[in-house]
């Protein structure tokens, strides 16, 4: 059964599937960082929505949605998009390096870790595809 | 969406002479030491206009620009204070000239994390002029730049849409003397460029015709040109279908071959120009294993007038007349050929595969390759062997 995204269910969903993929263990073997993905509104949702991912040398090992925290974690990255081009990435509508590159994908945070580690964000990108998901658009 | 990029380009017979146009002030040249031993900075300096000053030159631009010779020429730079930037030289000064000019205008940045997705505002100190000498780095065309990083022998594929030069000068003269073994080395690149352009993921409608047609230009003329060195013809010929491959893959991305290049580059420091094309036709047999009918191998194969009724078909017959070519071209099949001893190999293998994983060009592929797949490719392409798998 398709999980609404964005959602806790959907953001740990994708941790159990990230930790259950060899192919990610090996890409993300030198990541180290955390990251935010900001869903901006659009459609049915109707207000801003972040995810939370702990990522660590291939492994995830925590995800849940930020809402009302009093100390809500402070990432080393953050994805935003707008939940229209969040999806197309998501049903390989759009490749996300060419989202990124054409600003419809925002990325901030330390760029050096991204070009030395550019399999392990799209085995992330990956994970994100294999999830049966239901849009809010 | 997506974009089409492309500096001024300027071509033929006296194009130097364009420089007296560009309203240059402080000059600020890059280049290396052979082709400054060679007079070539100084033919460009000779054609630029009276007004213009020399703030600077950096002429010692190494084989595979690390990051640290950025930064260095990029510190110069800010003291110098230019306001055009002239790269004369191959893809190793181009590529280098580019970084030092983004780490000029954004000194707070470090040179590995140049990457494409930052609006970085360029031009606010200078503008890049590029002056190719060889006929293959497309460097000139593109907003790419690879530099290596030293301590970890590996070769970044960085770069920004905003490092793309402003103008790009392909006067003949500035290959006339260029050496044949690098004439062919950086001749068979450029058809590297213009096939995994054409076939790589990113292909588009503006960049496919120019892919083609600079297919098409270099491999009805290098033969040519290896008789007849010294014609200048064929030289212009070379030089102009290596930018206009330069602009084809720049646009759309180069693939698989690039990735395992660069990353034997970085370990075994063997030249681009003969790394990469080496790969290709490995690359190319790897690729047909992929998803069905996901490569696009036959306009290539037909336009060299090969059978081409299939993919499978065009795509093998491609893979042997690039083998053909590369050895009638003198160049070496296999990685045992460029003469890298098997123990090294294997004792560099976890790198090698690693590094080549994690090159930006290895996923603009069709078939992108996993681990094992990618220590199979390695290791045929060291004995030479046909790819089965």
């Amino acid at each position: 059964m398709p999980i609404f995204f964005p959602s806790d269910e959907w953001i740990k969903t994708m941790m159990v599937d990230l930790n259950n993929s060899s192919t990610y263990l090996d890409a993300a073997k030198n990541w180290e960082g955390d990251l935010y993905f900001i869903i901006q509104p659009g459609g049915n949702l109707q207000k801003p929505v972040t995810l939370y991912m702990d990522l660590y040398h291939g492994k995830c090992r925590s995800a849940f949605e930020v809402d009302g925290m009093e100390n809500p974690p402070k990432p080393v990255f953050e994805i935003s998009a707008p939940i229209e081009n969040w999806k197309k990435v998501m049903t390989k509508q759009m490749d996300p390096m060419q989202a990124l590159m054409t600003g419809q994908l925002r990325l901030r945070g330390n760029m050096a870790i991204v070009m030395r580690n550019v399999r392990a964000a799209k085995e992330l990108v990956e994970s994100c595809t294999r999830i049966d998901t239901d849009f809010p658009v | 969406m997506w974009f089409f990029s492309s500096p001024a380009i300027v071509f033929g017979e006296s194009s130097l002479s364009y420089l007296s146009q560009v309203p240059i002030q402080r000059a600020y040249i890059v280049s290396d030491a052979n082709l400054a031993a060679a007079g070539l900075v100084k033919k460009v300096i000779d054609h630029l206009p009276e007004q213009a000053q020399i703030v600077g030159e950096y002429c010692a631009v190494e084989p595979d620009p690390t990051l640290e010779t950025a930064v260095q020429g990029a510190r110069l730079m800010l003291d110098a204070r230019p306001d055009w930037i002239l790269a004369i030289g191959g893809g190793s000064v181009i590529d280098a000239a580019k970084a030092m000019w983004i780490l000029y205008e954004r000194p707070d940045m470090q040179a590995d994390a140049i990457n494409p997705v930052e609006v970085l505002g360029l031009r606010k100190k200078a503008r890049l002029i590029a002056l190719p000498t060889t006929v293959g780095t497309g460097s000139e065309a593109t907003w790419a730049t690879v530099l290596t990083d030293p301590r970890e022998n590996r070769k970044l594929g960085l770069g920004n849409r905003e490092c793309l030069p402003d103008i790009a000068i392909l006067d003949p003269i500035m290959v006339q003397s260029l050496p044949l073994p690098i004439l062919i080395d950086t001749a068979l690149d450029a058809l590297t460029h213009a096939i995994e352009g054409y076939t790589s993921t990113w292909h588009n409608v503006f960049s496919d015709g120019l892919c083609l047609k600079a297919a098409e230009m270099i491999c009805a003329t290098l033969p040519c040109c290896v008789s007849d060195p010294n014609s200048t013809d064929y030289r212009a010929d070379l030089q102009n279908a290596a930018t206009i491959a330069g602009l084809g893959f720049g646009n759309s991305m180069a693939a698989l071959a690039h990735g395992m290049g660069h990353a034997l580059g970085g370990i075994f420091h063997i030249a681009h120009g003969k790394a990469v094309p080496m790969f290709l036709p490995y690359t190319i047999d790897y690729s047909l294993g992929g998803e069905h009918d996901s490569t696009r191998y036959r306009p290539l194969a037909a336009l060299l007038s090969l059978p081409a009724s299939t993919e499978q078909e065009a795509g093998a017959n491609l893979a042997v007349y690039l083998r053909e070519l590369m050895s009638m071209m003198g160049q070496p099949g296999s990685i045992a050929e460029l003469g890298i001893p098997r123990h090294e190999f294997e004792a560099n293998m976890s790198v090698l595969v690693d590094n080549a994983l994690n090159d930006t060009q290895t996923i603009m592929g069709t078939r992108i390759p996993d681990l094992p797949d990618l220590e199979k490719l390695f290791r045929a392409a060291y004995d030479g062997r046909r790819i089965d798998f």
